[in-house]
């Protein structure tokens, strides 16, 4: 005799029916329980992470408050600590890869998308994406034995003989310098940038371009002035993104920047990033004023990475927005 | 033909060289990348590499036997705690979700995902190490755990939108409860996606360094359980890297070139499945 | 399709084999021997080739004890003992009356060996020794001095060709006791540095490129022309570094090697306090070094873990006998007879 009825939810026998009935949905809120849990985790994980840093750089925000910021001596001896060498670090020789990696990049992805046939395009993405798998401490592998030679040895003399005028140019060559940072940098973040424009340039419509060309504009001509424009938010998007990648790098950087907590003019300088000091002080900070500048310092870093990629979104909905608005 | 159309053409040619010049040096760089490291690592690769602990500073003959294991310990302590909430988080986002809350998790998984692995150690170092007062392979297995969720939510959810609404409609007008039709047939269908999500999560953190460093330490001799000190292939090649002894070059370039295959291997294996496109059988 | 399956099972396969080692590897429990007793110890790069030789060999006369040296600098030696995240630590650098004050208990020194600190270079075309007085050192690292050719350096060193190079002045980005060696020294031999920059396991320097341990400095002195950079006297030999005589209070120009550091040591052994805490730096005496070191374990006084407080003892005892025909071929120093005596007997307060 059937224990089950064959409809579920219509007029049917009391007793086990419901009992049934009352299983399946216990195990849909057990189930939804779980993924809820698991969902819930990872705001609980987040908040945490926050939490520990903030509370765990109680004594440098109390002892230095805003001045952190501004301040230029990093002295573990005297207790004197200033972020301001290691921001400048973090911020430049990420400004530096943007500078190097965004033409590059563009460059590279205007071709995928425009000029190559489709099957050597999806080949060359799929190749470049791999790039951007390869792990940071690898990267700057070859930038002590490869990048950092080839810096010292044949493009920072071009530069100052060419170029030495400049203060930027300015300085001894060391090979290991702001100038290496900023190399480095910019060869892990050009993937990013690559996939992300060329997939946004080839979602811009067959019209446009066709428009253009209809018109009588050159290929490059309908690239640069309308395809490009139609994409730029999406390429922007992609900047930003590359931007937050570079500013948490940590390994790579290190190896070649030269660790030097001093501001300089000169990108031939060694410089220090927020990431680079932490790995390289964490584990002798003498002193819990000195471990909690540390944690500071990665607070910094943590609140500069959230804001970047928060503009990354914010420009990203907007344009939807737009977009959507124009129809 | 006037002098500002050649003129124009003649950019036309200029520039659009330039941009396959921009690419091809960006595709040659990954060539160079592997072709050194395959042609100096390959060169130090030995058996004594993967089988023999580190030698005492300046002799050589050392390997990196523990890091290897250490390394593949330490990915499996991560995928216990990132693999289950990555997953399963996708699964809430794309199933269960209610519309804040779901936006919250989404909100603070892309935030995850921003934050710089070595802020991510600070965090198992406070609440790992410092209670538990010596380092750890559980603290760097945590770390790197915590790293991987957010492409596992990421993925995961991606993989189970691109079902079709029409099979769980399908399953759920047969009678079939909520759960078991994700269990059953939309999880089956995205598989292959969620295979992936697991498999790039894992090249991800294998190559992590800056989270281990004040977390799984280093360790020169095998590590047994899972609260000592452990070594791991990306920090010996860090160690190595920086240090003078020739040796410990050769070994670095052997590391790196062991670490970037495994790296390789799994994010080429996973875009291959996926660019085969989603299919509604079970494997 | 059977690409996939093939990828599938070749990951499925090295995922078992992984599982398979790592499970092997981390449950002898099969195995008739019990897993070995893990003892935690961090701390100096200086003497870190020595040491890792005596915990190979200790591990090899003791199969089941494993001591696991981590080589991250002094001041993460000290940090690591006073958080209590490691066993014991290692530092060059005695711990000063303050800072024994921050640890809530009670740490006792054990010298080990003693190694000499020479400054190592990296100049085009000069592979002979050269001849450095303390003032031309002080004033290279204050930034004073530029260039190779400078007359404070050349004046020392009479017939060499020193090019008109650029100095590229390295440091440690770590905590080093290294570096509180040479500061110490620097401090002792100029004023201007001691009220400036002062002596520390970390120092606000005035310039320079930061190497991490005495590796990371040798490293890029190696790969740096141009580069001046302090490194204990082995990393220097095993790296093929040249090494410049520094000039000593009796005013030689002397070389760092087993006798000069010994004879460093000699002097101020006698005057050593009940604890072993002394500063050698610029000792008197016309054939000693005068950048030379004691280098220490700190122990704590009282160790909870019985086994580990026995092992530990063992090897403070196994140390100071046999470990110590070991160091002479490591370049480093013996202790003098008389030190360790008392260390043999200081090895019992730890209980």
């Amino acid at each position: 005799m059937a224990s089950v009825p064959v409809t579920v939810g219509r007029a049917r026998p009391q007793g086990r029916a419901r009992a049934f009935v009352e299983r399946l949905r216990r195990g849909d809120n057990v189930a939804h329980l779980i993924v809820w849990l698991a969902a819930a985790s990872i705001i609980v994980v987040t908040v945490m992470l926050v939490y520990q840093l903030y509370v765990n750089s109680a004594l440098p925000r109390h002892k230095f408050g805003l001045s952190f910021f501004l301040g230029k001596t990093w002295d573990p001896v005297r207790g004197e600590f200033g972020a301001l060498p290691f921001i400048y670090g973090t911020v430049v020789s990420s400004a530096l890869a943007l500078l190097l990696a965004v033409p590059l990049g563009v460059g590279a992805a205007i071709f995928l998308s425009e000029l190559a046939p489709p099957r050597i395009s999806n080949a060359t993405t799929f190749v470049i994406e791999l790039l951007a798998a390869v792990p940071s401490v690898i990267y700057g592998l070859l930038g002590i034995f490869i990048s950092v030679p080839l810096l010292r040895t044949v493009v920072m003399p071009f530069l100052k003989t060419t170029l030495g005028f400049l203060p930027l140019f300015k300085g001894p060559i060391f090979g290991v310098s702001m100038l290496a940072g900023g190399f480095v940098l910019a060869f892990m973040i050009v993937p990013f940038i690559i996939s992300v424009s060329r997939e946004v340039l080839m979602a811009v419509p067959v019209e446009q371009r066709e428009a253009a060309l209809g018109v009588g504009a050159t290929k490059w001509e309908s690239t640069w002035h309308v395809v490009v424009p139609y994409a730029r938010v999406g390429i922007l998007a992609s900047v930003f993104l590359a931007l937050a990648r570079a500013l948490g790098e940590t390994m790579a950087v290190t190896m070649v920047i030269g660790n030097d907590p001093k501001i300089s003019a000169s990108l031939f300088a060694p410089a220090y990033s927020i990431a680079a000091v932490i790995a390289n002080e964490f584990t002798e900070a003498t002193g819990d004023l000195y471990l909690q500048a540390l944690i500071e310092l990665g607070l910094v870093l943590f609140l500069i990475t959230i804001l970047i990629n928060g503009l990354a979104r914010l420009v990203i909905v907007a344009t939807t927005q737009k977009g959507a608005a124009q129809g | 033909m006037s002098l500002r159309t050649r003129w124009r053409k003649v950019v036309n040619v200029i520039m659009l060289s330039l941009s396959g010049v921009c690419a091809l040096l960006t595709v040659s760089i990954l060539f160079f990348i592997l072709g050194y490291l395959v042609w100096y690592g390959g060169k130090s690769l030995n058996w004594a590499f993967f089988t023999h602990l580190p030698a005492p500073v300046g002799e050589s003959g050392g390997g990196m036997a523990n890091a290897i294991v250490g390394s593949g310990k330490l990915l499996l302590l991560a995928s216990l705690v990132g693999i289950p909430i990555g997953i399963l988080g996708g699964v809430y986002l794309a199933e269960f979700g209610g519309k804040t809350f779901s936006f919250l998790v989404r909100y603070t998984t892309d935030l995850l995902n921003g934050v710089p692995s070595i802020v991510i150690g600070i965090f198992a170092y406070t609440i790992i190490v410092v209670p538990m007062k010596h380092f750890s392979a559980l603290a760097g297995g945590l770390a790197l755990g915590v790293m991987m969720i957010p492409i596992a939510v990421r993925t995961t959810e991606e993989s189970l939108r691109a079902v079709p609404g029409t099979l769980r409609e399908g399953a759920l007008a047969l009678g079939t409860s909520k759960w078991k039709t994700v269990a059953t047939v939309v999880m089956p269908a995205a598989m292959r996606g969620i295979v992936t999500a697991v498999m790039l999560t894992l090249a991800r953190v294998a190559g992590e360094t800056a989270p281990l460093l004040f977390t799984a330490f280093g360790n020169r001799f095998w590590s047994s359980g899972w609260n000592q000190p452990i070594a791991s292939l990306p920090v010996m090649i860090y160690t190595y890297a920086i240090a003078p002894y020739d040796d410990w070059h050769r070994q670095a370039w052997a590391a790196g070139l062991i670490l970037l295959a495994l790296v390789l291997l799994a994010n080429i294996g996973a875009r291959l499945m996926v660019s085969r496109g989603i299919s509604f059988r079970r494997v | 399709m059977r690409l996939k399956s093939a990828l599938i099972s070749i990951a499925l396969g090295a995922a078992l084999i992984m599982a398979g080692v790592i499970t092997l590897v981390d449950f002898p429990a099969a195995a008739p021997a019990p897993s070995p007793l893990l003892i935690n110890a961090a701390g100096a790069t200086f003497p870190y080739p020595i040491y890792s030789k005596w915990f190979t060999e200790y591990n090899r006369v003791h199969p089941d004890i494993q001591i696991n040296y981590q080589a991250i600098g002094s001041g993460g030696g000290i940090r690591q003992l006073q958080t209590g995240t490691v066993d014991f630590g290692a530092s060059d650098m005695p711990l000063n009356d303050q800072l024994l004050n921050d640890f809530k208990f009670k740490v006792l020194h054990f010298p080990t060996v003693l190694g000499a600190v020479v400054p190592a270079y990296n100049i085009q075309g000069i592979n002979q020794e050269l001849n450095f007085t303390p003032q031309a050192l002080a004033d290279i690292y204050l930034g004073k001095v530029t260039k190779w050719n400078d007359p404070a350096i050349a004046d020392a060193n009479p017939g060499v060709n020193l090019p008109n190079q650029d100095i590229v002045v390295v440091h440690r980005s770590d905590g080093s006791g290294t570096t509180f060696v040479w500061t110490d020294f620097l401090c002792k031999v100029n004023g201007v540095w001691d009220a400036k920059v002062g002596r520390n396991t970390s120092v606000n320097w005035p310039l320079g490129l930061g190497g991490k341990g005495n590796e990371g400095v040798a490293g890029l002195v190696k790969q740096t022309p141009g580069a001046i950079g302090y490194v204990e006297l082995i990393y220097a030999l095993q790296n093929q570094i040249p090494y410049g005589r520094v000039k000593n209070p009796a005013g030689i120009f002397i070389k760092a090697d087993l006798a000069s550091t010994t004879a460093a040591a000699a002097a101020e052994s006698k005057t050593m306090p009940a604890d072993f805490r002394v500063s050698i730096t610029n000792a008197q005496g016309k054939g000693a070094y005068p950048i030379c070191s004691f280098t220490y374990l700190l122990i704590p006084a009282n160790i909870q873990d019985t086994t580990k407080k026995t092992v530990i003892k063992d090897f403070l005892h196994w140390m100071l006998t046999t470990g110590q025909n070991e160091v002479e071929g490591l370049s480093y120093a013996k202790l003098p007879e008389d030190v360790v005596a008392r260390e043999m007997k200081a090895i019992a307060e730890i209980n």
